[in-house]
C-alpha cells in the first residue's frame, strides 16, 4: 500500500492541488492529512472543502496547532500568524468549524503514528528540530513508525531498542528504506508554505510493502499563491515568504 | 534464539541452501540456487548472538540498504531479500574465484602488474562513488575479480551512501574500517569522502609493489593517527625498480589531506592507464622518509588534519570532468578547431577540477603497412602529437591537467569512442564542420559520437548561414579521406 503524508497546507490550494496530483500519479492508495489545513494561506475553505471530501473517502486527518487556533486563542502566535488566524476566523463557516473541532489529535493505523508535531502530550506544541526532540518524540510513543509535520522542514529518525539515534536529512525522490530493527520518525515538509529555500511543496509517500519513504518536492505556482495572499489583504510578509521558501 | 535456521538443503523463498562458504565474527556466507536463475548465488547472514559485535547487524542494515541500489559489474548483483523470522539474510550473485587475499603470498608482485590491477579497481571505485557510495573498506579481501577480468568490490557493511541514512556513522564513536588500510579522514570520523578509497587503494598498491604496510597494522586508535603525520619510506627505497611514475601515484594516494589525492577515482584509474601521462613531482623522486623536524612540526603544529564541516560532495565529478576534445588539425578545419578552444577555453572556469584529453585520430589504412609507410606513420604521430599542443597552449593548463593522445584507426567514431569508454571520460567535446561538401561524413563522426557515447557530448559547430543562403551543392557521399572534426 502506498500511504501519502500530508502536512502544513496553511489554506494554500495550488499547493495541495499540484501534491494530490502527484501522489495520484505515484499510485496513492491512502492520504494521511497532519494536520494545519489554515493559517497564513488565503483559501481555507477551498482547503478544508477538499480535506473533508477526501476524509469522507477514507483519507485520515489530525488536527494541527492553527486548526485549534479557530477555536481557540489559547497559543501566543507571531504577529503575521495571528493577524492571518483573525482573519480566518472570519472566513470560516459553522461546518468547517465544526469539521476542525472534529479532528482528533492523533490517529494510529496499524503500527504507524500520525500525529501533527509530536507523540507527547499538547500543549505545548513540539518542534522536532533536532536529534534529542526526535529522542525524546520517539521515547514517547511505542509506535513503529511514526509521522508528523509542523517545523515545515522534511527530516528522517531511526532508534535503535539499545537507544541508538541516527538522524538524516532525507534527498528529494530518493526512496530511503526503513528496516525493521529500528523505529523512525518521519518529519513529512509543508505542503503549503516551505521554509527551507526551496519554494515547491512538499510531502511524502511511504510504501508499506517495501517498507521505504521517499520525500517529494513539487513545483506549484508560487506566484499565483503569493497574489491571493495579497489580494486577501493578508500581510505582504506571508507572500513574500511564500515566493522565497522561507 | 537459535543462531542460525539457515542450512544446507535449507529451502528460503526458493532459494536452496548449500554448503557454508564461510563463517566471520560478522556474517555467514553460504552458496545457494535457485531454479530460475543461471548463475550461482550466495546467502549472506548477519550473526545474531550474545556477545556479537553490534556493528554486525548495524554493518548488515547499511548492506540491506545500499546493495540493491548498486548496479554494474563492479558489485555482485543483488537478487534478494528476506528473513527467516528471527534471522535476515541477503541473497546475491556468487562471484567465483578468490579475493586478492590470495595474492597475498606471492608479495611482492611486479610492478606493471600491480598498475594493472590498480587501474581495474580504480576504475571499479569510479563505479561505485558515481552510485553515491564511498566504499570504506577496500582491501584485498573485499576484492574479486569477475571471469571477464572486472574487479568486482563485496561488503558494503562500513559503506556510507550519500543519499541514505549512515547507521554506522551515527552509532559508533570509534572509526570503524581496516586499520592497514584505512585513510586518516576516516581514522578522525569523516565518512563522507569518496577519496578515502583511493587512500586505501594506494595501501594496497604501496602494499602489493613493496610486500610491505606502509602504515603497518596498528592496534590502537594511536597508532591509527600516525599517519596522520609520519609519511611511509617511498615504495622505491624499498623496491627500487618501481618507476617513479608508479611511486608518484602511490604516493599521491597516500596523501594525507583528500584535496592532494587525485579528484575523482577516474582522474587516478587513467593515470595508472597513462604512465606517459603523469605529472612527476617531488612525490616521485624522494627516495627515503620526510626528517624527523618536519614530522615533529607536521605533529604538532603545520599540518594538522581537521575534519572540514559541512557536506561533501560524494562524486566529484562534477567539478572534476574528465574532457575528452576530439580535434580536427587538417588545414580546412582551423576555423573549428579554434571554435573548439574557445569553448573549452568557457567551460574551463566552471570545472576547476577538470582534465582535458586532446584527441587526434590518425586515420590507417585498413592493409598491413610496409616499414617506410610504417616510419612516416610514426613521423605523422609525433608531428600530431606537436600539432596538439600547439592547439591547446592558449588553454594555459598546467601540465598533469591536459594530455595529448593521438589515436590510430581506420575508424575515427569507434577510436574516440573507445578511448572514451577506457579512460572514464564524462564530457566530449568535439566539432563538425559546416561545409557543406563533406558535412555528411564529417557529421557522421560527431553523430555518431553523440549517438554512443556513454558521457555528455556538445558538438561544435560554426554559426550556419540560412538555408536560402546557400548555394545548393549535391550531398555527395564519395571517399574523401578525411580527419575526424
Amino acid at each position: 500500500m502506498r500511504i501519502a503524508l500530508l502536512a502544513d497546507i496553511h489554506a494554500n490550494r495550488l499547493a495541495l492541488e499540484a501534491c494530490l496530483a502527484h501522489a495520484r500519479s505515484q499510485g496513492t492508495d491512502r492520504l494521511v492529512f497532519l494536520g494545519d489545513y489554515v493559517g497564513y494561506g488565503p483559501q481555507p475553505n477551498e482547503v478544508l472543502e477538499q480535506i473533508m471530501a477526501e476524509t469522507a473517502q477514507g483519507a485520515i486527518a489530525v488536527a494541527g496547532n492553527h486548526d485549534q487556533a479557530v477555536a481557540n486563542d489559547r497559543d501566543a502566535m507571531t504577529p503575521d500568524a495571528e493577524t492571518a488566524m483573525v482573519w480566518t476566523r472570519g472566513q470560516l463557516g459553522p461546518e468547517a468549524r465544526d469539521f476542525l473541532a472534529s479532528l482528533p489529535l492523533r490517529f494510529e493505523d496499524g503500527t504507524r503514528l500520525y500525529v501533527h508535531a509530536s507523540p507527547q502530550t499538547y500543549p505545548p506544541w513540539i518542534y522536532i528540530r533536532e536529534s534529542r526532540d526526535a529522542r525524546r518524540a520517539l521515547e514517547a510513543s511505542r509506535a513503529q513508525t511514526i509521522f508528523c509535520g509542523h517545523t515545515h522542514l522534511a527530516a528522517l529518525h531511526g532508534i535503535t531498542a539499545t537507544g541508538q539515534l541516527v538522524s538524516f536529512a532525507p534527498v528529494p525522490s530518493v526512496p530511503v528504506p526503513l528496516p525493521s530493527q529500528r523505529r523512525w520518525l518521519t518529519v513529512v515538509g509543508a505542503v503549503g508554505q516551505s521554509r527551507d529555500g526551496n519554494p515547491a511543496a512538499a510531502y511524502a509517500l511511504l510504501d508499506t510493502t517495501t517498507s521505504e519513504i521517499t520525500h517529494f518536492r513539487v513545483p506549484y505556482d508560487v506566484q499565483a499563491a503569493a497574489a491571493a495572499i495579497l489580494e486577501a489583504g493578508l500581510p505582504p510578509a506571508l507572500a513574500a515568504r511564500l515566493r522565497k521558501g522561507l | 534464539m537459535r543462531q542460525t535456521t539457515i542450512m544446507p538443503g535449507a529451502s528460503l523463498d526458493g532459494f536452496v541452501v548449500g554448503e557454508q562458504i564461510h563463517r566471520g565474527g560478522m556474517a555467514s556466507l553460504w552458496a545457494a540456487t535457485h531454479p530460475d536463475i543461471s548463475f550461482p548465488l550466495l546467502v549472506k547472514a548477519p550473526i545474531l548472538s550474545e556477545g556479537t559485535d553490534p556493528a554486525a547487524i548495524v554493518g548488515f542494515e547499511m548492506e540491506q540498504m545500499i546493495l540493491p541500489r548498486l548496479s554494474g559489474p563492479h558489485v555482485p548483483k543483488f537478487i534478494a531479500q528476506g528473513s527467516t523470522g528471527i534471522q535476515p539474510y541477503l541473497v546475491l550473485e556468487r562471484i567465483p574465484g578468490p579475493s586478492l587475499l590470495a595474492r597475498l603470498p606471492q608479495l611482492p608482485l611486479p610492478w606493471a602488474e600491480v598498475a594493472t590491477l590498480g587501474a581495474r579497481i580504480a576504475t571499479a571505485l569510479d563505479s561505485l562513488h558515481r552510485q553515491h557510495v564511498v566504499h570504506l573498506d577496500v582491501k584485498p579481501s573485499n576484492l574479486l575479480t569477475r571471469p571477464t577480468g572486472e574487479t568486482v568490490l563485496i561488503d558494503f557493511g562500513l559503506s556510507h551512501h550519500d543519499e541514505l541514512p549512515d547507521l554506522m556513522g551515527e552509532e559508533f564513536r570509534l572509526p570503524y574500517g581496516t586499520a592497514p588500510y584505512m585513510a586518516p579522514e576516516q581514522v578522525l570520523g569523516l565518512r563522507k569522502d569518496p577519496r578515502s578509497d583511493q587512500f586505501a587503494l594506494g595501501v594496497l598498491m604501496y602494499f602489493f609493489v613493496t610486500g610491505v604496510r606502509p602504515f603497518g597494522d596498528p592496534q590502537r586508535l594511536s597508532g591509527l593517527k600516525r599517519r596522520i603525520w609520519r609519511d611511509p619510506p617511498p615504495p622505491r627505497q624499498l623496491r627500487p625498480d618501481c618507476p617513479p611514475w608508479l611511486q608518484e601515484i602511490i604516493l599521491r594516494c597516500l596523501e594525507v589531506h583528500p584535496a592532494w589525492r587525485y579528484p575523482t577515482a577516474a582522474h587516478l584509474a587513467m593515470a595508472l592507464q597513462h604512465p606517459d601521462q603523469v605529472k612527476l613531482t617531488v612525490r616521485s623522486e624522494k627516495l627515503r622518509q620526510d626528517p624527523f623536524t618536519a614530522v615533529l612540526r607536521r605533529r604538532f603544529a603545520d599540518h594538522q588534519l581537521s575534519i572540514p564541516k559541512g557536506k561533501i560532495p560524494a562524486r566529484h565529478d562534477g567539478d572534476a570532468p574528465i574532457l575528452a576534445v576530439a580535434i580536427d588539425l587538417s588545414p580546412e578545419a582551423a576555423p573549428i578547431a579554434e571554435l573548439l578552444r574557445s569553448m573549452v577555453a568557457h567551460m574551463l572556469p566552471a570545472l576547476p577540477g577538470a582534465r582535458v584529453a586532446c584527441l587526434n585520430v590518425f586515420k590507417l589504412g585498413r592493409i598491413t603497412l610496409d616499414q617506410t609507410v610504417d616510419d612516416q606513420g610514426r613521423n605523422i604521430h609525433l608531428q600530431r602529437l606537436v600539432e596538439l599542443r600547439h592547439w591547446a597552449a592558449p588553454l594555459d593548463l598546467e601540465e598533469g591537467r591536459i594530455s595529448f593522445h593521438v589515436l590510430q584507426s581506420p575508424d575515427s567514431a569507434s577510436a574516440i569512442l573507445q578511448y572514451v569508454n577506457a579512460n572514464h571520460v564524462d564530457h566530449v567535446v568535439i566539432g563538425a564542420r559546416a561545409s557543406s561538401l563533406r558535412r555528411s561524413l564529417l557529421g557522421s563522426v560527431s553523430s555518431q559520437v553523440a549517438a554512443q557515447a556513454p558521457c555528455t557530448v556538445t558538438v561544435v559547430r560554426s554559426r550556419r548561414m540560412r538555408k536560402s543562403d546557400f548555394n545548393q551543392e549535391p550531398e555527395e557521399q564519395s571517399d574523401v579521406p578525411w580527419t575526424v572534426g
